[in-house]
């Protein structure tokens, strides 16, 4: 039987507010001592007072725009009981049945079809306590509590089962991921833990319209490339239970890296009881509607628009467009250079081709991102100047681009070091081409005799000759003259 | 409105109280009581009645996005119920 894949999608993003969802903290917990970024409320110490922080609020009806959703006109936040250490007040303040946004959509396109992935809600929460396990010499296991991270606003935004591979759910995450940083809400780090990802996965034959009774929930993916193929291990292994005449449990299932395997985590069966209520110390929160829009008025340019302006307004490849525009830090980087090099849009195509291919090579060799290298747009644009000018071939451009990605030199200054400036003044090859024709006389023979493409033989030895440094083109035509001219 | 046994047990476990047998029973019927009690206000018609989260009209209560003093580590460690250099140290967690 073929089977159709199903999978819905739910992200957790912390939100780049300068302090705690509810208190006044600093929610900059990365690099902080432990427990220095805590006070009586993220604490969770009786008595105390949460305030909402209007900021959060404000980056989740953005997101909420961003992504076609609805704005609620009510909203309150509930409180979800559970016990667990990193939780410190024995219940999380998140919202249950009225979330801030709803009802929306994001466009995915994987094989060249675009589809939209429905959104069904974006809520606000708040994030927890960080646990580190430890065993002492006698082997006694125990947890470590850091409460730095405890009460960094936190969204969460849940997508429709709408996702058919595994392709198409990373392709929604890096576009969601692309939108939330053009935003400003979230770094989006997926390795730090600012941006987290749980999905759930079920199967059913090709063509049924009803949802699978039994999904899976899996969980522990720390990166796109884990998100990808732990779905696509779920997949395959719940289409060899299905085949092998088994039925798929409902459970959650943790993603192992090392072995490239979902397990169970199947634990001692309680059922999730979470006992969800207002939240008492919050009053709701209203949005009117003028005041919505003024926020819709006030959204950045998103991916999609601006991919489609690079095609316009840059005369670029959609395909170009698509990968710079991915990334907001990339686009920026780009416009940069074309601000600079006074010839706009003429040069587009060149500063993306080295973009997205040198430079997107480095950066991925090194695991950096673009705005953080020492290689910034005017030094890139120089570079690309004096391959235009004919000062570097494009050869010797690669290698001083690798030098200058490396040390920060100019190209200028690393072509004169090593001495890859190209050579394109004809009085300054004409020794090297008179040369190469003395010691080629065969091929300049050829060439009378109407073998044309011996021309091609004799400019790769005057290359030779000069060590790469000549220009190719002035080359040609210095030959191309003294042969026909003393036919 | 009675509760079993063993509704008490699980609201035990939720709240993370041991109970000894004679205080299931004790407790189931105190629960009992307080439930059938209760039991008098789903006899008020609410059919246009809102939900109500809140008993005072009050909303939008927000504060500007700006950072605060946080306690010192020592007075954040303070009253935990055991330090281990900078942390809380807890006992082992279970997932579940």
């Amino acid at each position: 039987m073929e089977y159709e894949v199903v999978i819905g999608l739910e992200v957790h993003a912390q939100l780049l507010t300068k302090s705690k969802m509810f208190c006044g903290c600093s929610s900059e917990y990365a690099g902080a001592a432990p427990n220095t970024h805590v006070c009586p409320v993220c604490l969770g110490m009786p008595g105390v007072l949460p305030v909402i922080n209007q900021q959060a609020v404000k980056f989740v009806v953005m997101t909420g725009l961003a992504l076609n959703c609805t704005i609620a006109e009510y909203s309150k936040f509930d409180r979800k009981n559970y016990p667990y250490p990193d939780l410190m007040k024995g219940y999380q303040i998140s919202q249950y049945d009225l979330p801030i946004a709803l009802n929306g959509w994001l466009t995915v396109s994987t094989n060249g079809q675009e589809r939209r992935v429905g959104i069904i809600r974006v809520h606000l929460e708040e994030d927890v306590a960080k646990l580190f396990h430890r065993a002492s010499p006698e082997g006694e296991t125990y947890s470590l509590l850091d409460v730095n991270r405890a009460g960094v606003p936190l969204m969460e935004i849940v997508s429709a089962p709408d996702m058919r591979s595994a392709d198409e759910a990373r392709e929604y995450l890096v576009r969601l991921r692309s939108i939330l940083q053009y935003l400003g809400v979230s770094t989006g780090n997926m390795e730090e833990g600012s941006f987290r990802c749980d999905a759930n996965i079920s199967i059913r034959p090709k063509g049924d319209q009803e949802l699978p009774k039994a999904k899976v929930e899996v969980k522990n993916m720390n990166s796109f490339r884990a998100v990808f193929r732990a779905l696509e291990y779920e997949a395959e292994r719940q289409k060899k239970v299905l085949a092998g005449g088994g039925a798929i449990v409902q459970e959650t299932r943790g993603w192992v890296e090392e072995k490239g395997v979902t397990v169970s985590q199947r634990t001692k069966e309680y059922a999730h009881d979470y006992r969800y209520f207002p939240e008492p110390d919050l009053p709701p929160l209203t949005f009117t509607r003028p005041w919505v829009e003024e926020v819709r008025g006030q959204l950045p340019e998103l991916p999609e628009a601006r991919k489609a302006r690079f095609v316009a307004q840059y005369s670029l490849p959609l395909y170009d467009a698509q990968l710079l525009t991915g990334s907001k830090a990339v686009a920026n980087y780009f416009e940069a250079c074309l601000a600079l090099n006074g010839k706009g849009a003429k040069r587009a195509k060149a500063v993306s081709n080295w973009i997205l291919g040198e430079f997107n090579r480095l950066l991925n060799a090194a695991n950096a991102e673009i705005d953080s290298t020492r290689v910034k747009p005017a030094r890139l644009v120089e570079l690309i100047e004096m391959v235009d000018a004919g000062a570097l071939s494009s050869t010797a451009a690669k290698a001083v681009f690798e030098e200058m990605f490396n040390s920060g030199e100019s190209a200028a200054q690393i072509a004169a070091r090593k001495g890859l400036t190209q050579v394109s003044q004809a009085s300054d090859l004409d020794s090297f081409v008179e040369q190469a024709l003395a010691q080629n006389h065969a091929a300049v023979v050829d060439y009378k005799a109407g073998k044309t493409q011996a021309v091609a033989f004799l400019v790769g030895q005057v290359m030779r000759l000069s060590k790469g440094r000549a220009n190719p083109q002035v080359v040609t035509s210095l030959i191309k003259k003294k042969l026909d001219g003393t036919s | 409105m009675a509760l079993s046994r063993e509704e008490v047990r699980h609201i035990a476990l939720l709240a993370r109280v041991g109970v000894t047998e004679e205080e299931v029973e004790r407790f189931r019927e105190q629960l009992s009581n307080i439930l059938e009690n209760f039991q008098a206000l789903q006899k008020v018609d609410t059919r246009d009645v809102p939900a109500t989260g809140h008993a005072i009209e009050m909303k939008n209560v927000i504060r500007p996005d700006e950072i605060a003093a946080s306690l010192s580590q020592d007075d954040a460690l303070a009253n935990a119920p055991r330090r281990e250099g900078e942390f809380v140290r807890v006992r082992a967690v279970l997932e579940f």
